[in-house]
């Protein structure tokens, strides 16, 4: 599986993201300049987290006219294998590859915790690694989580089976609609989510339940 | 020319004996720019000259220490080629006055103060001191300052991994934001801000230069009073995101060899930093500042001099280098321009729209600078054990204890850090220390920040040696070995005797202490004139420790792992209640005589432990610090909600004994197998040792009687400051 990680000025996860591909693919991801308009010959794209632009915008809102995202659209639309964690998936719902918006957080502050998440979908190339309601503990670390969308757009995430990842009961921590924390595209080949798989792949760290995340895209793109 | 009257040299912060000494140092009458620009070299913030003859006394030397006090930050070995970079510093007056941009500038600046010597910032800590919580200032405060701190640090994506926050009326109208950074280089690519040589390109990085923080330094160096607030314009603005690309453009610029010298412009911009690279080159520096990248239009030469605008680097580059180091700062979007020239005159020469605006010997701004052996007046330290109510139900206040604003749980706070970004935290905040792995490897960091200001007052000299070992003690309760401290001494006026003595008896305690365990000063940074009204702060010399780990799977945790464990402790309980906690939350008095530790004691007991962890016989270790014993093992069985049968062990009385603050202790839960030899082994060393029982269950229960519930305790623990900082009442919890 051949990746490449997207870095924006002040993305602040993208080595994050490489430690984490490197380790579990054993191949180093290509690091994409925001001002590079091409994107190399990949599978999987990431969009890491971060601050980019410094967010003094809509989170994602300057990152989504940079010239790479043309590419990264194109990547997409061609069925390629698109991440957006955290600041990445900001930067998908500003880029209308996913639908809705993430909002200030209900508390109004920046939260940083492990949480508890459920998998609610299983049949798609990010979880299917995954047990169907399995359990899982990821941290978020961000101001900007609470994910909204029009009731339609919820009910349509639903009844397309496209709500990945859900925070369990009692452990929403940012008052996402319907307890919302990842969501697949249409072609079910691009996904966001808010929490961090790739801060939980490292047993010293406190926690290997991001894993299966990046087993899973392996069994899929090799 | 502008005629300089005495009113000029008075609200320029100098005395009449410095604006003398000035005038023969010239020969002359100063510029504008010139009288600006000594106010702020010889402010008591830049030029140390009220402590500067004590710090000597400091021990600053061991084979792992790199570099010493006198650079942006201090350095030392930490194996394998790696070096660990790091310093804390103060920003208190203008997080008083702006919380939120006062403490977000303060973390921005000590980053820079990092990342300028090579180093990739790997970890924040911050030591935050607040009035009291019913004070009405108090919640905009922390709201601001915690906030400010996780904007920056967050943006940065480094991970805040910790610190201490306390509140107590001394700092009503004066709190402490002292924030830490910790980075890691190549022993092989440390940079200094020596601007060695002449006819070198002085170049200018970052953000452009404004209006916004004339004359902070000078501000930082005068009391407060009630007309403080009125300073809010001359805060700076923190722009994070131009700092996180100024990292970056300055490391890809180090990964060359382009750079002679660079340094940050902090307090005093633009400056003390050409002064000091100068000074510490032995060379002059000539800059043009209409050459000066400039936000606002019309500025003066005296502005841009003071400025403190942020985000901003000077460098010396090798001649030459120029375009390829302006290739890379146009990468990042960032300003870059080369403003001068380094010369061998040993003179700072600035000139602006074709007329030079000050030229001066650069030795006047740093040697010839004034040093001042103030006097201070010796006050007895306080002494005596205070009178307790022996009757007081020791669970119950327990229960109280774990639900005061000094002891709660700092939940509510770190959870608006990022602790976790770089994917290297191994101990996130809550426990002793916190421990950052060294990337890509099995080395690991612990950090702490610590001081006990409340034993500081009544004991300035044992304060200062407790703050330092309570550091110690939380790096080796990780299991790191301690290497070295940076100490940020938070103090009120100099100018007054009795404060003086405080400052001068709280270095005493840190050189002691710092000598005896082996743990050298290697930076630091003084905050003095901590008053408001003629009010000074409680003195707080806060301490900045890190460790090393060589394995960082050997790691110690406070949480109790395991029922069955035995719980030991380790060190010697006489029960010392003199400015206890307990004494001030139970029996609502700070009195008596401030713990003393023995240092050969701290050592030797430490040193024990540390081996226990070493050898992975022993995972879960806690010091005993605020609170005392009985506070600690609740703080063990909180975290997994396992709890313990302990008993009374060595004392009579019950309250002495699980409250009294006793220095050089730990509790450590070990498997049945080991702690028979533990204790025997502790034994055989002459160490203080004592079982207190088992762990298990999910009560605490004292010597077979009373008990009380974990989640009870944990109730009171984790609600105080979400409540507090919600506003809701704060509920009598006994």
């Amino acid at each position: 599986m051949k990746s490449a990680v997207i870095v924006f000025p002040a993305s602040n996860c993208d080595r994050d993201a490489k430690v984490a591909l490197e380790q579990m693919t054993g191949k180093t991801p290509a690091m994409v300049w925001h001002q590079d308009s091409e994107l190399p010959e990949v599978d999987l794209v990431v969009l890491p987290g971060g601050f980019s632009y410094g967010d003094y915008l809509r989170c994602g809102a300057m990152a989504s006219q940079s010239a790479v995202m043309k590419s990264v659209k194109a990547h997409a639309d061609k069925g390629g294998m698109v991440l957006g964690i955290c600041n990445g998936f900001q930067v998908l719902t500003e880029s209308h590859l996913l639908p809705g918006a993430l909002m200030r957080n209900a508390a109004l502050k920046f939260v940083c915790r492990p949480v508890g998440l459920e998998i609610e979908e299983t049949q798609s190339a990010f979880t299917r690694k995954y047990e169907n309601g399995q359990r899982v503990t990821f941290p978020v670390a961000h101001g900007e989580g609470s994910y909204f969308a029009d009731e339609e757009t919820l009910n349509r995430l639903e009844g397309e089976n496209r709500v990945a990842f859900r925070y369990a009961k009692g452990e929403n921590p940012n008052g996402s609609a319907r307890n919302i924390a990842g969501i697949l595209s249409e072609k079910r080949n691009v996904l966001g989510l808010m929490p961090h798989p790739e801060r939980v792949v490292d047993e010293v760290l406190g926690g290997t339940d991001g894993r299966n995340l990046f087993h899973s895209l392996i069994e899929t793109l090799s | 020319m502008t005629q300089i009257t005495a009113a000029m040299v008075r609200e320029h912060g100098l005395s009449d004996a410095e604006y003398a000494r000035i005038l023969e140092l010239m020969g002359r009458e100063p510029t504008f720019v010139e009288l600006g620009i000594f106010s702020v070299m010889w402010s008591e913030h830049c030029s140390y000259k009220s402590t500067r003859a004590h710090l000597k006394k400091l021990p600053t030397k061991a084979p792992w220490v790199i570099q010493g006090p006198g650079e942006n930050a201090g350095v030392i070995d930490i194996g394998d080629g790696d070096a660990a970079i790091f310093k804390m510093e103060s920003h208190n007056h203008p997080s008083f006055i702006e919380p939120y941009q006062g403490a977000a500038t303060g973390v921005g600046g000590i980053m820079r103060d990092v990342f300028t010597m090579g180093a990739r910032p790997i970890a924040m800590m911050n030591a935050l001191r607040f009035g009291e919580p019913d004070h009405p200032k108090t919640r905009h405060l922390v709201s601001g300052v915690v906030s400010g701190i996780g904007g920056y640090g967050n943006c940065m994506g480094v991970p805040t991994v910790g610190g201490e926050v306390n509140f107590h009326k001394s700092y009503n109208g004066n709190i402490l934001v002292n924030a830490m950074c910790v980075g890691l280089a190549r022993q092989d690519k440390i940079f200094l801000s020596a601007a060695k040589g002449a006819g070198n390109p002085v170049v200018y990085v970052g953000s452009k230069t404004g209006r916004d923080g004339i004359h902070g330094a000078t501000m930082a160096s005068a009391e407060f009073d009630d007309a403080s607030e009125e300073k809010r314009p001359t805060v700076q603005v923190g722009d994070p995101f131009t700092e996180k690309l100024l990292l970056e453009a300055c490391l890809e610029l180090m990964a060359t060899d382009a750079i002679i010298a660079i340094q940050d412009m902090g307090a005093a911009g633009l400056t003390s930093s050409s002064a000091e690279m100068g000074d510490k080159g032995g060379s002059g520096i000539e800059l043009d500042l209409d050459k000066v990248p400039q936000r606002e239009a019309n500025m003066t030469a005296y502005e841009m001099m003071l400025s403190e605008s942020q985000e901003r680097m000077l460098a010396v580059l090798k001649p030459g280098r120029e375009a390829q180091a302006e290739a890379i700062f146009k990468k990042w979007e960032l300003d870059f321009a080369v403003i001068g020239i380094t010369t061998n005159t040993n003179r700072l020469v600035i000139k602006h729209k074709g007329k030079v605006e000050a030229d001066m010997p650069i030795t006047a701004l740093s040697d010839a600078a004034p040093i001042y052996e103030r006097p201070y007046t010796e006050r007895k330290p306080l002494a005596g054990e205070p009178a307790y109510d022996k009757n007081k139900p020791v669970l119950a206040s327990l229960k109280t204890i774990l639900a005061s604003p000094d002891m709660a749980s700092r939940r509510w706070v770190w959870e608006q850090y990022d602790h976790t970004v770089m994917a290297d935290t191994v101990q996130v905040p809550g426990g002793d220390a916190a421990v950052v792995r060294v990337h890509g490897s099995k080395k690991a960091l612990a950090i702490t920040t610590d001081v006990t200001p409340r034993y500081c007052r009544p004991d300035p000299f044992e304060g200062g040696k407790q703050a330092v070992a309570e550091a110690w003690r939380n790096l080796t309760a990780v299991g790191a070995l301690p290497l070295a401290v940076t100490d940020n001494l938070n103090y009120g006026n100099p100018q007054k005797p009795e404060i003086m003595w405080e400052i001068v008896a709280g270095i005493d305690g840190i050189g002691a202490a710092c000598r005896a365990l082996d743990f050298p000063v290697i930076g630091g940074n003084c905050s003095l004139y901590n008053e408001t009204n003629g009010e000074g702060i409680l003195p707080t010399p806060a301490i900045g420790g890190v460790g090393l780990m060589q394995d960082v799977t050997k790691m110690a945790t406070v949480a109790f792992k395991r029922a069955g464990d035995v719980v030991i402790l380790i060190g010697e309980t006489k029960g010392h209640l003199g400015q206890s906690i307990y004494l001030r939350e139970i029996e609502g008095r700070e009195e008596g005589a401030a713990p003393k530790v023995d240092l050969a004691v701290e050592k030797k007991n430490g040193d024990f432990v540390r081996k226990l962890i070493e050898a992975g016989r022993v995972d879960t270790v806690h010091d005993v610090s605020d609170g005392g014993l009985l506070v600690a093992v609740a703080e063990m069985a909180m975290p997994r909600g396992i709890g313990a049968s302990i008993g009374l062990a060595g004392l009579p009385e019950a309250i002495p004994f699980w409250f009294g603050e006793d220095q050089a202790r730990y509790v450590i839960a070990a498997p049945l197998a080991q702690a028979d030899k533990i204790v025997a082994e502790a034994q055989a060393a002459g160490i203080t040792v004592a079982e207190l029982g088992k762990t298990g269950g999910d009560t605490i229960i004292l010597d077979d009687k009373d008990s009380v519930k974990i989640a009870a305790l944990k109730d009171g623990f984790e609600n105080w400051f979400p409540n507090y900082m919600s506003g809701e009442e704060i509920p009598v919890t006994n």
